[in-house]
């Protein structure tokens, strides 16, 4: 009794959150494994065979290889960029609000208030090819070539910049002067300090920049779907469209089978960044 | 590099970041013929190449006087727009903040198992949960109505996360003394932890109305009926051919996410931050 006692304050102060998450996203994602695991039409048990359709989806292989190469290429441009900024930015100036509100900025713009900038910058007739044409560079037709994925890259870099950037001066600033300073001493110079004292510091931060950076290396569907609409070039067809396409079909069991999939891949990769973050203590 | 090569550099980049909004913004100036003549290329598909002006021939507000005074459907997306973040960030606060603040400070069983399972949840990308958004929102019958994006953006975790990071920061010391001057759990909660954990609180709401400003996926998902979109969605179905018109609503949309931007910097960073401290 007196066991209840003590959590039952704390119990009542979690309990309309909890039962939120568990009627919204718990209890309905359980639905949706089980489901996995079954036709769309009648119900009966399939065992894997959805997520063998799935694995075999021409359009899936594709999404999801775009995706994987898409992060892999994003997220250490991103991080290696904001870092050179931030750096800088600590480093040899003095007041950096005007900075952080520029490159934050991109951040509060609703995608759809950009969306006319982006059909603007990029149509074959565009504002870049413009640019390229007097200065006599071959123009490329952006959103309908393999470049298609490239302007995904830098639109996503052009938003997460500055959170990144923010991100990298708070870790920044939390390494004490004192050690620069007996560094100094001992006569380091700029960039033996840079790759022995700063970066070994900033590790901390830097798994968290990569979580976050990858959760919203997601949310660049909006721009590729408010640019390109629902079957964009080959090259940036992602698992994003893929979901949104299926979900158009009401394509139950592959969605089913495919969210399991994508939940597994993202829900193991949190757990390593959580072991190699808690290694660092 | 140099002190004042440095800051030419990131000003020159700075620029670059920033000029999307002044692009949006001269065009929101431009007269429609003007803004037309200049993206007939893009238009038509004919010869030549798209040019553009930063300061409009004949600078109008043409275009904030019909969107304004003569376009009740722009109206009304606004105002779905306001309603939808409106009730996501007050049921947000309600069902988040006393939960943070019993993952932080209350005693609970399971407790590193639930905030796990948050954290996880928070990870997540809409395409994992669409599906089984879309099952709950049918069982319910929500379907095509605005509760289908509220209901599940109110329980997202994300809020709880940040509001959490602040709460454990705040000293064990002050809730004891609370409790010996005879303060309830629900006093001490409101007295102490609310007030001192207020930047929190703020910088998880500022967090939020960006995010839900910018709702794409869950409107395009769940909500059919055009007359019942927020803005965000019915921005990009303007055809250019309208651009003009296109601008300045792209302009209008973008100022309350501009206002609570400037005026919550401090607290945004704060709350940048505060993601990235070990709890």
């Amino acid at each position: 009794m007196t066991q209840k006692k003590k959590y039952l304050p704390g119990i009542a102060f979690l309990l309309p959150s909890f039962l939120g998450v568990f009627i919204f996203v718990l209890l309905p994602f359980a639905d949706v494994v089980r489901r996995s695991f079954l036709t769309a039409v009648d119900e009966s048990w399939v065992g894997f065979k959805n997520y063998i359709t799935v694995f075999n989806n021409a359009a899936f292989k594709l999404a999801a290889g775009n995706t994987v190469r898409f992060v892999a290429i994003c997220l250490p441009l991103l991080i290696f960029i904001s870092l050179l900024i931030a750096y800088l930015l600590y480093k040899k100036i003095k007041n950096t609000q005007f900075f952080k509100t520029a490159f934050l900025l991109p951040m509060a713009i609703p995608t759809a208030s950009v969306v006319l900038l982006w059909k603007v910058l990029f149509n074959s007739k565009g504002l870049l090819n413009a640019v390229l044409n007097s200065f006599n560079i071959e123009t490329v037709d952006w959103m309908n070539s393999k470049y298609a994925f490239w302007v995904l890259i830098v639109v996503y870099i052009w938003k997460n910049l500055g959170y990144t950037i923010v991100l990298w001066l708070a870790g920044l600033s939390s390494i004490s002067e004192d050690i620069y300073e007996a560094a100094r001493v001992d006569g380091a110079g700029e960039w033996k300090m840079f790759w022995r004292i700063t970066l070994p510091s900033l590790m901390p931060v830097l798994y968290t920049i990569t979580v976050l950076s990858f959760l919203n290396s997601f949310k660049v569907f909006r721009e590729a779907y408010l640019v390109a609409g629902d079957y964009p070039h080959d090259s940036m067809y992602l698992l994003q469209h893929i979901f949104n396409n299926w979900f158009r079909d009401l394509a139950v069991d592959k969605m089913a089978a495919g969210a399991v999939v994508v939940a597994v891949v993202i829900l193991v990769l949190i757990l390593m960044l959580q072991k190699a973050w808690d290694k660092e203590d | 590099m140099g002190r004042k090569l440095t800051y030419i550099f990131l000003f020159l980049l700075a620029l670059l970041v920033c000029y999307p909004f002044v692009f949006i913004l001269t065009g929101s100036f431009m007269s429609g013929a003007e803004a037309k003549a200049y993206l007939l290329p893009m238009i038509t598909g004919g010869d030549g190449y798209v040019n553009w002006r930063l300061i409009p021939m004949m600078p109008t507000l043409k275009h904030y006087v019909e969107l304004l005074l003569d376009s009740p459907e722009f109206f009304s997306m606004f105002w779905n727009s306001f309603k939808i973040v409106g009730c996501i960030l007050a049921g947000q606060l309600l069902a988040g903040v006393p939960a943070a603040w019993a993952l932080a400070k209350l005693k609970l069983p399971f407790k590193k198992l639930i905030f796990m399972i948050y954290i996880i949840l928070m990870m997540m990308p809409f395409q994992v949960t669409m599906l089984s958004n879309y099952l709950v929102l049918d069982q319910l019958k929500l379907l095509d109505t605005h509760a289908a994006i509220i209901l599940p953006a109110v329980f997202s975790t994300f809020p709880v996360f940040i509001m959490h990071r602040f709460f454990v920061s705040v000293p064990d010391g002050i809730i004891e003394a609370a409790k010996i001057d005879g303060a309830g759990d629900i006093m001490t909660f409101l007295y102490v932890g609310v007030p001192l954990g207020s930047s929190g609180i703020i910088s998880a709401v500022i967090l939020s109305f960006l995010e839900y400003w910018n709702l794409i996926e869950q409107p395009l998902a769940f909500l059919k009926t055009k007359s019942l979109w927020p803005l965000s969605l019915y921005l990009s179905n303007i055809s250019i051919e309208r651009s003009g018109f296109a601008f300045t609503a792209s302009v209008i949309a973008f100022i309350p996410a501009l206002l609570v931007f400037l005026s919550g910097q401090d607290y945004l960073e704060k709350g940048i931050v505060a993601s990235a401290l070990k709890g």
